[in-house]
């Protein structure tokens, strides 16, 4: 089954001009690095998020996958403002988030909530599950006393646990059910927009599971939307409507979950699914895989040019040298690359993913 | 890790500056008493003082003393009216109230008991203190681990004089029970290098003990914790021995906070911190000497010997600092 | 006979809260150039089992049971000297994170120079050789000089290599691979899984390669053990575990991949519930109170034996082999039966 080459960047559609409910433009966090005899100064950068446009789209679903010093988790740190950004714009429900402070940031972060990553560190081991999940209610002033209590055990009920688990402390509880009480403390304040950074990489698989299909079961009950970042590209593509894919604090390519998968344009995503080990014996063995030489290059110094020109198979000299934009190819499919795979490289793709099932274009 | 070293140094120098500089402010912008009146003692009479406070350039502005001071101690330059004034330097600390001794002579003299009482201790309490605790953290929960961990527990509540007393009563040859150690002032009568040292077995053994114990403790704590990290595992699956699994590799994780925490012992004991062992042994060092120099608010003596600790902590804090980015590689690029 | 063969293991670990039964009757074996793969999730026993077979766990509170026979010696009555000098030596281990398995206060070298020194009678500059052909084996570059550096002077994969190398200082018979690219990002785990098999090929080590992956283990495993919760549950070729899976339990953790090579799931099957504490396992088969097909029978321990005809492959399940066909259909098309067209 052969896929349609998407067309060429032809229309100059760009990020920037999207709405949706959250608008990032242009982000920039970098963290410096001070070192000195008896003075610290700042010798250098870690660019952590060097300039990252996006929006997402009220009830769809953002997969935000990359590795190592991709930046992605420090992108959803920035975006919540829970640590400033070096410069750029965050616009939530049509306003100016960057820059606020205290009481006008709160009522946000009644709209914005984040899940974690690790189920053991991200709950205070001193409160009890009640506590953990009415606390935000209380903060803001939403409930209090009873009522507060049977809002909390609906929540319980609802990620899959019970009010017997109310007074219980989080040790109690295994990886999976912490996460669930995660999930619950989060939904407690009924945001419109849930950023769950790696939610299920720290699970068994079985559990895994169970996470993801509530997620989305709470997805259609709440109208929620959510930003996904996650290593696994099978977990990201089986729950995002889009995908992007960061490296180095960038956004190497961005669109429809299912074009990205069938139709990379950008050799770096090509080579994250190429790398990704396929549960069936036979297509494993079918596949040329492509696997990347050396490591990836440290966000404090990022090569010139393309970031990804060091790792590139394809790379040539002006790879190096320009750093390629974020062009549109057509269907809400972004690529920054000066040597686009279905343009130049058609038949890696074939050989790289020949399992993969393609859905026609 | 020269860079580490060199910004260590600086950030040394500047804290002993800003130490003297307390110091100065304690004794002399906001002493409890007029120094000339104390210099002058009983025969104290309005002429004297004022002849005193002219000597001691006491009515000269409090920056000019400060820098006057400083030059004192740190250079040998004339700077400030130093030498009209005391005395040019270094390490000149004026004259002690009581004997009109220059200070540091009296340190000086006085160093040396309180140097050797202390490196005994801390070679006592090493041998005592860390085979106690490597042991019983290999043999956690043991009988020998339970033993001495009560046994430590004992050793550090009970104070050092009693300890000290306790140790006389029952080891002194001329009044414990059992003749084996020389008792109390043997110090003073002891002539030879290893006289002394032979009279110095008591106080040895009752100061490392209390710091055994806590050493002990320590390490073993650490040990456990160590133990259980993956790079013991590691080096049990490459076949190593046991032994050199505990030697060399828990062990010498393990070992890094004790080696801080010996720096700083070592620095405040001979700031005068054995003041309690040396008056009960009546050892003639640093810390009895400021004890007696207190109860006779001899200024410059107090104000020299603080100094002096001072400087010892400082620079063992510094050593540490450096040993520490020795033991521990990933430090070195701070 | 076998290079290694398991024999009934079981270890327990007798604590306060009771007795924890982590691994609780394990039968398993690896041929001469083999690679066996061991699947199974957190707390399943698979990290126990392994490391009992270099008696890593042995302790006062540690009973072991069974025997663990390496060419027919078995290592279980092994003193610990005995099994001081097979560490290292004939079997080598390696760990999941190679940042904290590795000491930081000593030069990578140094490592290296002890994992030879601790088994062979070589000169100091002789085995420095040694280490540095071991480290540009594995890949690294500019291996002499970097004898000299630290273990947080490495990135992530480098460390693993280096982990990697230090296993095979001595040229074990045996690599027990416990969980080695789970810290790894996935472009450097699949340099990693690359390496691991072409070390294979060129030194012709037996490989066991322990993973919660199934993706992994399709890449690179020749047999397949699954476990759960102390045992066995299924054990066979490659072929045989992903295209007939016998156990129930092997069709949950198939079910509840996100495949990338299959139609996008509406929605992920999923096993209910959660993996049995091991103070007090199900009694019987221990899979019982998630399985969806449980019936009467299945309150007796099933045994690990040959029923879907195939005399290697193995499985704990008292269903009838017709009926886990049957059963299996109906979840076909979500586990991803289908033998691709040749």
């Amino acid at each position: 089954m052969t896929a349609t080459v998407a067309p060429d960047a032809a229309d100059g559609a760009s990020v920037e001009a999207e709405t949706g409910l959250l608008e990032i433009r242009d982000l920039v966090k970098h963290f410096p690095i001070k070192s000195g005899v008896l003075i610290d100064r700042e010798i250098g950068r870690v660019r952590a998020v060097d300039g990252v446009s996006l929006t997402v789209k009220e009830g769809e679903t953002l997969g935000l996958v990359g590795e190592s010093g991709s930046g992605k988790s420090t992108l959803c740190r920035t975006v919540l403002q829970l640590i400033p950004p070096t410069s750029g714009s965050v616009r939530f429900d049509g306003q100016e988030i960057v820059g606020r402070r205290g009481h006008t940031m709160r009522p946000l972060r009644r709209e914005m909530q984040m899940i974690f990553q690790d189920p053991y560190a991200s709950l205070n081991p001193r409160q009890r599950v009640g506590q953990i999940i009415g606390t935000p209610l209380r903060i803001h002033g939403l409930a209090s006393g009873d009522t507060l209590k049977r809002q909390v055990n609906e929540l319980l009920e609802r990620v899959g646990l019970g009010p017997e688990h109310y007074n219980r402390f989080p040790h109690e509880f295994s990886g999976g059910q912490r996460q669930r009480i995660g999930i619950a403390r989060a939904l407690s304040l009924r945001p419109k927009m849930i950023i769950a950074d790696e939610p299920v990489s720290a699970l068994d698989v079985s559990i895994q599971a169970q996470i993801i299909n509530l997620l989305e079961d709470l997805q259609d009950e709440f109208k929620l939307t959510y930003v996904f970042v996650a290593h696994d590209l099978g977990v990201i593509r089986h729950v995002s409507d889009r995908i992007a894919v960061m490296y180095l604090g960038k956004i190497v390519e961005l669109g429809p979950a299912e074009r990205v998968y069938s139709n990379p344009i950008h050799p770096y995503t090509l080579s994250l699914l190429s790398a990704l080990p396929i549960p069936d014996p036979r297509a494993n063995a079918a596949r040329e895989q492509i696997v990347l030489e050396g490591d990836i290059p440290s966000p404090a110094n990022p090569p010139s040019g393309c970031r990804f020109h060091t790792r590139c198979p394809y790379a040539t000299e002006i790879c190096s040298e320009e750093e390629p934009q974020l062009l549109h190819y057509g269907n809400g499919h972004f690529a920054a690359c000066h040597h686009p795979l279905h343009r130049e490289h058609p038949e890696a793709v074939k050989e790289a993913l020949p399992g993969l099932e393609r859905e026609p274009a | 890790m020269l860079r580490y070293i060199v910004r260590r140094v600086l950030w040394g120098v500047a804290l002993l500056f800003l130490v003297s500089a307390v110091i100065f402010l304690i004794f002399y912008v906001f002493p409890s008493a007029d120094p000339a009146k104390l210099r002058a003692g009983r025969q104290a009479n309005p002429q004297l003082i004022e002849q005193i406070r002219d000597q001691l350039g006491l009515s000269d502005p409090y920056l000019e003393q400060f820098a006057r001071y400083m030059t004192q101690v740190f250079t040998p330059f004339d700077w400030f009216g130093a030498a009209a004034h005391g005395g040019t330097g270094p390490l000149n600390f004026g004259r002690s109230f009581q004997s009109n001794t220059p200070v540091s002579e009296i340190i000086y003299e006085r160093l040396p008991a309180t140097a050797l009482l202390v490196a005994g201790a801390v070679v006592f309490w090493l041998l005592m203190g860390l085979p106690v605790g490597i042991i019983s953290a290999v043999k956690r929960r043991s009988a020998l681990d339970r033993t001495t961990m009560v046994t430590s527990l004992a050793l550090i509540s009970a104070p050092v004089f009693w300890l000290g007393l306790v140790a006389l009563y029952l080891f002194a040859s001329d009044v414990g029970l059992i003749h084996v150690f020389p008792g109390i002032g043997s110090y003073l009568d002891a002539d030879s290098f290893w006289a002394k040292c032979w009279s110095l077995f008591l106080p040895w053994l009752v100061l490392a003990a209390a710091t055994a114990a806590i050493y002990a403790r320590y390490l073993r704590s650490s040990l456990i914790d160590v133990m259980s990290e993956d790079y013991i595992r590691t080096a049990r699956a490459k076949g190593v021995s046991e032994g050199n699994v505990i030697m060399r590799h828990g062990v010498r994780s393990a070992i890094t906070p004790i080696v801080t925490l010996l720096g700083l012992d070592v620095g405040l004991l001979l700031a005068g911190n054995a003041i309690l062992t040396e008056s009960v042994f009546n050892i003639p060092g640093v810390g009895r000497e400021i004890v007696v120099a207190i109860n006779r608010s001899d200024l410059p003596l107090i104000q020299g010997i603080v100094l002096f600790g001072a400087f010892f902590i400082v620079t063992f804090n510094l050593i540490v600092d450096i040993a520490y980015a020795y033991l521990d590689p990933r430090v070195r690029y701070r | 006979m076998s290079l290694l063969e398991v024999q009934d293991l079981k270890v327990h670990f007798h604590t306060e809260d009771g007795v924890v039964k982590a691994v609780d009757g394990a039968s398993f074996s690896v041929e001469e150039g083999q690679t066996l793969g061991i699947v199974g999730e957190s707390g399943c026993g698979k990290s126990v089992a392994n490391m009992t077979i270099l008696g890593l766990t042995r302790s006062p509170v540690t009973s072991i049971e069974g025997r663990i026979l390496l060419e027919g010696r078995d290592l279980n009555e092994a003193s610990a000297d005995e099994l001081q000098s097979i560490r290292g030596q004939d079997i080598a281990m390696i760990f999941q994170d190679p940042l904290t398995s590795l000491h930081p206060f000593y030069k990578i070298g140094k490592q290296l120079t002890e994992a030879i020194h601790a088994h062979q009678d070589m000169s100091k500059q002789a085995a420095r050789d040694r280490a540095a052909e071991l480290l540009g084996l594995v890949g690294i570059p500019d291996a002499k000089n970097r004898l000299n550096d630290y273990p947080h002077e490495f990135s992530g994969g480098m460390r693993q290599r280096v982990m990697i190398a230090m296993a095979l200082v001595n040229d074990p018979r045996i690599l027990i691979a416990d969980e080695p690219t789970t810290a790894l990002d996935v472009t450097i785990q699949a340099q990693i899984l690359r390496l691991i098999q072409r070390l294979q090929d060129q030194l012709g080590m037996a490989v066991i390669l322990i993973t919660h992956d199934l993706g992994v283990v399709a890449d690179v495993a020749d047999y397949i053990n699954v476990m759960y919760a102390g045992r066995i549950v299924e054990a066979g070729t490659l072929d045989e575990i992903f295209y007939d899976p016998q156990h129930p339990y092997t069709w949950g953790l198939l079910g509840s991949l996100a495949r990338p090579d299959r139609p996008r799931a509406h929605r992920l099957s999923q096993i209910q519930g959660q993996p049995p504490s091991l103070l007090a396992p199900p009694q019987g088969c221990h899979f019982r109170p998630r399985c969806p097909h449980e019936f009467d029978r299945c309150k007796q321990t099933p045994g690990l034996d040959p029923r879907s005809g195939t005399r290697e492959h193995l499985d704990r399940c008292w269903l009838p082999p017709e009926r886990k066909r049957t059963l299996r259909v109906i979840q076909g098309d979500q586990i991803g039966l289908e033998v691709p067209a040749a």
